[in-house]
């Protein structure tokens, strides 16, 4: 009989009933909610005549449509204001411990529910929100969902769940200089495709993820959803325990020992078999860069636009010269040199404090392209103050950066952070859809080295280059 | 349950949640209305005025209960506002090759029935919309059927707690919390790491 995969036992171990013919009641033992997707289904309770059932495993933080600048101010978006009322008002009245603006250990879900220790291995977590699966870089299993879901927790801390198919993504070999997790993730999504994941759970496995910090990971975790996967994990290992370690909501004393000692048998088997399985050559990738509308649409930095023309699939070719259209393209043009009118670094992708030290790697002693307005966001109140602390906010001032408050801001631009039609943003978030960063906008998705290379030289740029 | 109605195409793939409803929409409390706010980038101009070349606009598709979409259909955000929109603006229905897990999800919690093609089959389908545009599709729940067009009649899976959930009104969360009971249980065993 093969063994299990990582996937596996933490599924097995949260099935609470699994009645033939009907989808699997799963157990949630955390359920991060935020201002955007809950009102819905607060209100759904209500109309039920349901409470929350336990509050002590929901906690709540606000992230999507908080201002980056004068967060005490009063927030002059009547809409916002409305949201950020409700789940005040929500939490307060279900006991729910709410993470809300100013809070010290307020930022964006994924950012901080690591942060808090409160994500931790073996663990099922749900959010409504597509980039919970950020969570699995710890060995948890943590996926999105919908309001109705959101509701479905909040009432029974249970779901109702198909059991996906597992997905080996093994990344073999060194990082180049200049090629981070971000170049790895997006490589594998142009590679996949942005459906390729459909129906599975990545498990991200090899001697790269082995050797990334937990930074890293999450960033690789956290855009599985990207390449269609719901979930995307890595094996948690002495790495993550050293990250988890004196974590507020952490084990501590025997109970860390005892911790650790079930999280290390969360492994896949050696006889365990994926229903799929993909390898990446790390030592082969260069920095990666998106050209089109689908993160899927990503190439090499070295490499030019790709032509229509050249493709055999009719949905495919019209795809590609519809996204060339809306960015503004033309087939055979270099990526690098591509001018550029803002760059945004931040996100529940690239929001922490190791995607600042890269940033702030490159902006060191030099001045960002005046041409270009540079937005960074850190991912969280913590992620802001350690930046302080090592004088990461001052190289970016000093370099002509702005240097905001946390937040979602510019990746989903739902709090007036947002581009102006037609202009072109290197961002380190996580989707370059059509009006994803603000209408008319037009998004190339990078990591923090190549985003912040591209603010020095107000084009797109290859940070090779500037960390010669 | 049978549905019967005229069919709108979009014959992109990949299109995403961010396009069945941008984000800027999502500032709301309620579920109601937002049809009037689906697929707006494609559906009006910078000045708010409707695009004519854009499907949504075609008076005499006005109604439609059948969205013919591409592959992958709703990618993206988890944004439940999406099958929302669909749903207000009246499909009950949508073709595709395949869906995004999370979309397919919600939009089973809301009445509409995602349904699942052979490619081959699905580009027929596209054909036959083009060439037929005042033909109906006829879609049987129950004997999880299609009728195109032409006549051309397809079958279509159909996972055997949805098909109970679209055709009993079942409602997720009271089969859920008609397990209460071992729901507690499974708490008092849970190993708290």
């Amino acid at each position: 009989m093969p063994g299990k995969t990582l996937f596996d036992k933490i599924w097995d171990h949260h099935v609470v009933l699994a009645e033939p013919g009907y989808p699997s009641v799963i157990y949630i033992d955390l359920h991060l909610i935020h201002e955007v997707t809950s009102p819905q289904a607060f209100q759904g309770l209500r109309t039920r005549g349901l409470g929350v059932r336990r509050p002590d495993r929901t906690v709540a933080t606000m992230d999507h449509i908080i201002p980056t600048r004068d967060q005490q101010a009063p927030m002059s978006d009547p809409l916002a204001l409305q949201l950020v009322r409700q789940l005040e008002a929500n939490c307060a009245e279900s006991g729910i411990r709410l993470y809300g603006i100013g809070n010290p250990q307020n930022g964006i879900v994924h950012v901080i529910g690591p942060e808090l220790g409160l994500t931790r291995p073996g663990m099922t977590i749900v959010c409504g929100d597509s980039h919970t699966s950020t969570h699995g870089a710890f060995g948890a299993l943590a996926f999105g969902i919908g309001t109705s879901e959101v509701e479905h927790v909040l009432a029974s801390q249970c779901l109702l769940q198909r059991r996906p198919l597992t997905f080996e993504v093994r990344v073999e070999g060194c990082l180049p200089q200049g090629v981070s997790a971000k170049d790895v993730i997006l490589a594998l999504i142009a590679r996949i495709g942005v459906g390729g994941g459909t129906g599975h759970v990545f498990e991200f496995t090899g001697s790269t993820i082995r050797s990334l910090d937990m930074e890293a990971r999450m960033t690789i975790c956290n855009m599985s959803i990207e390449g269609g996967a719901r979930a995307g994990m890595i094996a948690p290992d002495d790495t993550a325990f050293q990250y988890l370690a004196g974590r507020p909501f952490s084990p501590a004393g025997s109970g860390w020992d005892a911790a650790v000692a079930h999280w290390s048998s969360l492994r896949t088997d050696e006889t365990a078999v994926f229903d799929r399985q993909v390898t990446v050559d790390a030592g082969a990738l260069e920095p990666m860069i998106s050209y089109g509308t689908t993160p899927g649409m990503t190439a090499p930095i070295s490499a030019r636009v790709p032509d229509p023309d050249g493709i055999a699939d009719p949905s495919r070719r019209s795809a590609l010269a519809k996204a060339l259209a809306y960015m503004g393209f033309v087939p055979g043009q270099p990526l690098l040199g591509q001018p550029i009118d803002v760059v945004f670094i931040g996100s529940c992708t690239n929001g922490r404090l190791a995607d600042l030290r890269d940033a702030a790697r490159v902006l060191k002693g030099r001045r960002v392209n005046p041409r270009v307005k540079t937005v960074i966001v850190p991912g969280s109140r913590p992620v802001m103050a350690a930046a302080r602390d090592e004088g990461l906010d001052e190289i970016f001032r000093a370099a002509g950066a702005e240097w905001r408050e946390p937040g979602c801001s510019m990746c989903i631009a739902m709090n007036g952070d947002e581009l102006a039609p037609g202009q072109y943003c290197v961002s380190t978030s996580n989707r370059n859809f059509e009006g994803r960063q603000g209408k008319g906008g037009r998004t190339m998705l990078a990591s923090p080295l190549t985003a912040a290379a591209s603010a020095l030289a107000g084009a797109v740029a290859d940070v090779r280059m500037w960390l010669k | 349950m049978r549905f019967s109605s005229r069919v709108v195409p979009l014959p992109h793939d990949n299109v995403d949640t961010d396009q069945i409803i941008p984000a800027r929409f999502l500032k709301t409390t309620g579920k109601e209305g937002l049809g009037r706010v689906l697929l707006f980038d494609w559906r009006y101009d910078s000045s708010g005025n409707p695009r004519p070349e854009c499907v949504l606009n075609r008076p005499e598709l006005a109604g439609a209960a059948i969205l013919l979409a591409g592959d992958n259909f709703g990618c993206g955000s988890s944004r439940e506002h999406a099958p929302w929109a669909l749903a207000d603006f009246g499909f009950r229905i949508i073709i595709s090759t395949s869906f995004a897990d999370i979309f397919r999800g919600n939009c089973l919690k809301n009445g509409i029935l995602p349904i699942a093609l052979d490619p081959a089959v699905h580009a027929r389908l596209f054909q036959l919309t083009a060439d037929m545009p005042e033909g109906e599709i006829v879609v049987d729940v129950e004997a999880q059927s299609l009728r195109a067009q032409d006549g051309m009649t397809v079958p279509f899976a159909l996972d055997s707690f949805d098909k109970k959930c679209l055709l009993e009104g079942i409602d997720e969360l009271e089969y859920i919390l008609s397990y209460l009971g071992l729901i507690t249980e499974y708490e008092k065993n849970i190993r708290e790491a």
